[in-house]
């Protein structure tokens, strides 16, 4: 395991210099203060309402690798004040989803921070999250001496059609992609990297029914207090050391949890969809997506009459997707 | 006050209470660096009744907090010779009520001296199961430090059978660090002759901030009350609960005088409780009761979990799971086959959710043939043999309320859940064994194919009553053979149907 995460290490290393700085703020950065690692391509629809929603949760400050955007979001996002940007042009699949990008800004600039790393699509909630910043959370993590705080991946969709409402840039997605699956999941553990694996939810039950052993992962670690030592191995759904992916109770409790509102499925998805079919640059050549894309083409409505329409994090706590642990 | 972080909230605080002239007396930990501890001693050099205290290194458990405590009280009784009360608070403490109504209530009871003070059999509250010990034990190596250290030594004098004197035949209690003592108590405490005695002894205690004052003041007190006036919760780890903006009402209607530890960023509870509120609040005995539930729940929640629920940061090894599913369900085996209509009957009989055979082999037989169930659970059957423990906890967490039933045979597959069936003491069982032979008996296949099939099912039949009889198995089983049943079938009909309707 060892060699394993020095091998992500000096993978991330390597990749670096692929990276070119846009806007390099980094200086800003004080101690303590939380910062968000996102990589992003074509994305500058999301950015606005996602800037805003995680500026409103306390992140102090934004470091984000663009990965060859075309639609301004780079420009857009070199002039914000709070965020550093990174470009390249060099392919997501090499380094590996983007994951040895961002380990190597971690462990350059997130040492002794609490990091939080999410896609431009994923939206986190966490216990207590429309009252408290997410400071309260990790100071409270501070003192409980937890190093790591897993969120799962919650797949979020219309109901009806993806293109039949349009969404318009700044606007909160979840007022389009509103509905959920409440209990589908599979849970597994990996006895590897000691990791939960998590699948389910509507893209299992719609796309995956056949083949439900490629169904995509659910499980994430998006907040970590980082260390330079530290590395994602894959996403950000495992960790090294492994003793971060322990998030979860083994004896019967519960520990704290989040979810990761995954805002996937709007209108722009099927244009995005057969993009990344063509760049072959996701997961296992895209498998992912041309199963989408196949689905896409006949019958996109992943609603049914069990899924539930989301209200507020208590609503998830209640469903059992995410949990207080003690924290009250 | 004892401080060691957050000084503008310290500061914020201690000129609420110098407002309704309460002398302060600050000690800052010797680890604050210089720059920090002078700006906060010059920052407050406007308050002619402030005095601060000798410093000393404050880790947790361990004497550095006494120490400080008693350098702060010596000060604070030679400095004022007024002061009749003297009350201990840390700079996450918040005054909720306003601070005159505190100082009348202890006016009114002049020689009480509030400090939560019991024996060691008296309270079950203690970290590492270490109760008596703390008190005959040497505590040289820092819990949180050198943990490995720590445990190593304490197991080693246990081996020998290392016991400390207790000095002087005092009885040792504990309690709560936050007190509030009369002068009397308070000076007898510090004067004691036998002072060093008891502060050489001590110190060598596990976390004596709890116990030090705690025991003592049991020598001079005329009057104990055995409470804090300070709210403060601490969760099954031994750390303070902390105090957020969204329980503002909670503290509110507590109705206690101080509450710790409050979150240095709750703006809204400093701005509430920090502007006086011309005595809100008239009643006089504090009222924790609704956060002591809130916070125990909490508590509950992290060690024991919600039972029947698998999900992300609840994952139980086996046998720690309070039970694979969360509520009860019953199973039939054979009851459809030799009966008609058994499940539409059995619906109308109970208020049950009665399905067909969950575990088919080509899709999920949910009731009246619903395509997704609760939860969005899909009648998929690979989806459901891919993590058939995961699909059938699913199910009973997603209807919670509503009790489910479903119909079992040797033809589904149903092998890798067998045993979590049978050892599941929420599920009732109910088999008539050989049933299965009735669809093959009216079916038109070959007599070969018929026979062969036969053996199959009884092979899997046998093999699964095996599991069922077994000595692990703790689901409520009853097993008859057809002859048996057919022979009355009414009498067990009914008596499963009553058992259902009593839970």
């Amino acid at each position: 395991m060892r060699l394993r995460r020095k091998r992500a290490q000096v993978r991330a290393y390597r990749k670096h210099f692929s990276l070119k700085p846009v806007a390099n703020r980094t200086g800003k950065i004080a101690s303590g203060d939380i910062l968000l690692f996102s990589t992003m391509r074509d994305e500058l629809i999301r950015l606005p309402y996602f800037m805003e929603y995680y500026r409103k949760l306390g992140v102090s400050h934004f470091l984000i690798v663009d990965n060859d955007s075309t639609d301004g979001g780079r420009e857009y996002l070199a002039e914000q004040p709070d965020v550093s940007v990174w470009t390249t042009k060099a392919g997501y699949k090499r380094s590996r989803y983007g994951v040895d990008w961002l380990n190597w800004l971690q462990s350059k600039y997130g040492h002794e921070h609490w990091t939080l790393v999410v896609d431009p699509d994923e939206l986190f909630v966490y216990p207590f999250c429309d009252t408290r910043p997410i400071r309260a959370l990790t100071d409270w993590l501070d003192v409980s001496q937890v190093r790591s705080f897993g969120a799962m991946l919650l797949d979020m969709y219309p109901k009806g059609r993806l293109n039949s409402e349009t969404y318009v840039s700044g606007q909160d997605p979840i007022e389009i992609a509103s509905w959920f699956d409440p209990g589908n999941y599979q849970i597994e553990k990996n006895k590897s990297y000691w990791n939960l694996w998590i699948q389910g939810g509507p893209r299992a039950r719609m796309f995956f029914a056949d083949q439900p052993k490629k169904a995509p992962a659910l499980n994430k670690i998006p907040l970590v207090r980082w260390d330079r030592r530290f590395t994602y191995v894959s996403s950000t759904h495992t960790l090294l050391p492994r003793g971060l992916n322990l998030t979860y109770d083994e004896w019967g409790g519960e520990k704290a949890s989040g979810v990761l509102l995954h805002a996937k499925f709007l209108n722009t998805f099927s244009d995005k969809a057969e993009e990344e079919l063509a760049r072959r640059q996701h997961y296992s050549a895209s498998a992912e997506y041309r199963v989408y894309a196949e689905n896409l083409q006949s019958n996109p409505d992943l609603w049914c009459k069990w899924s539930e329409k989301y209200i507020n994090w208590r609503q998830l706590e209640i469903l059992g997707l995410m949990s207080k642990g003690n924290w009250a | 006050m004892l401080v060691h972080t957050a000084f503008d909230r310290a500061e914020q605080v201690a000129r609420h209470w110098a407002a309704a002239g309460c002398p302060i007396v600050f000690h800052a930990d010797k680890a604050v660096p210089a720059k920090t501890y002078n700006a906060f001693v010059k920052k407050l050099s406007d308050l002619p009744d402030v005095r601060f205290a000798q410093r000393h290194r404050c880790e947790w458990g361990t004497w550095g907090l006494v120490a400080a405590t008693q350098s702060a009280s010596e000060v604070m009784l030679q400095e004022f010779p007024d002061v009749r009360h003297v009350y201990l608070a840390s700079g996450s403490c918040l005054p909720l009520r306003p601070v005159q109504e505190l100082i009348d209530y202890l006016v009114d009871r002049p020689h009480t001296d509030f400090i939560e003070s019991a024996t060691t059999a008296d309270v079950p509250w203690t970290i590492g199961g270490l109760d008596q010990e703390r008190f005959t034990l040497r505590f040289p190596f820092s819990w949180r430090k050198n943990r490995f250290l720590f445990d190593r030594y304490v197991a080693f004098q246990r081996s020998v059978g290392f016991r400390r004197k207790i000095p002087n035949g005092i009885v040792p209690h504990m309690g709560s660090q936050w007190w509030c003592l009369t002068r009397q108590t308070l000076s007898a405490i510090l004067e004691d002759p036998e002072r060093r005695h008891y502060d050489r002894y001590f110190s060598k205690v596990w976390i004596p901030d709890e116990s030090y004052f705690q025991t003592l003041s049991r020598l001079y007190s005329r009057q104990i009350e055995s409470r804090s006036l300070t709210l403060s919760k601490f969760d099954y780890q031994g750390k303070p609960h902390i105090f957020y903006d969204d329980h503002l009402q909670l503290l509110r209607r507590s109705d206690c005088f101080v509450a710790r530890k409050i979150w240095p960023y709750a703006e809204r509870l400093y701005r509430a409780f920090l502007t006086d509120q011309a005595g809100a609040m008239s009643r006089t005995e504090p009222n924790p009761g609704k956060i002591d539930r809130i916070f125990a729940k909490a508590v509950e929640r992290r060690t024991r979990g919600r039972p029947g629920l698998f999900m992300q940061s609840r994952f139980p090894v086996e046998g720690r799971e309070n039970g694979l599913t969360c509520a009860q369900y019953s199973i039939f085996e054979g009851f459809s086959e030799l009966f008609e209509n058994f499940e539409s009957w059995l619906a109308k009989m109970t208020d049950m959710r009665v399905h067909g055979h969950l575990f088919a082999p080509d899709a999920v037989e949910f009731s009246e043939g619903q395509q997704v169930m609760n939860g969005a659970l899909s009648n998929n059957a690979k989806l459901r043999d891919y993590n058939p423990k995961a699909f059938l906890a699913s199910l009973i967490w997603n209807t919670r309320g509503e009790r489910q039933c479903f119909q079992l045979g040797p033809r589904d597959t149903f092998k890798k859940i067998e045993w979590d069936i049978a050892k599941d003491p929420n599920a009732q069982i109910s088999v008539i064994t050989g049933a299965w032979a009735v669809t093959l008996f009216k079916s038109n296949a070959n007599f070969s194919d018929i026979r062969r099939e036969a053996a199959r099912l009884q092979q899997i039949e046998s093999k699964h009553l095996e599991v069922l009889r077994s000595q692990w198995a703790k689901a409520r089983i009853r097993i008859w053979t057809m002859a048996e049943f057919v022979e009355a079938p009414m009498e067990p009909l009914q008596r499963i149907i009553d058992e259902i309707g009593k839970q």
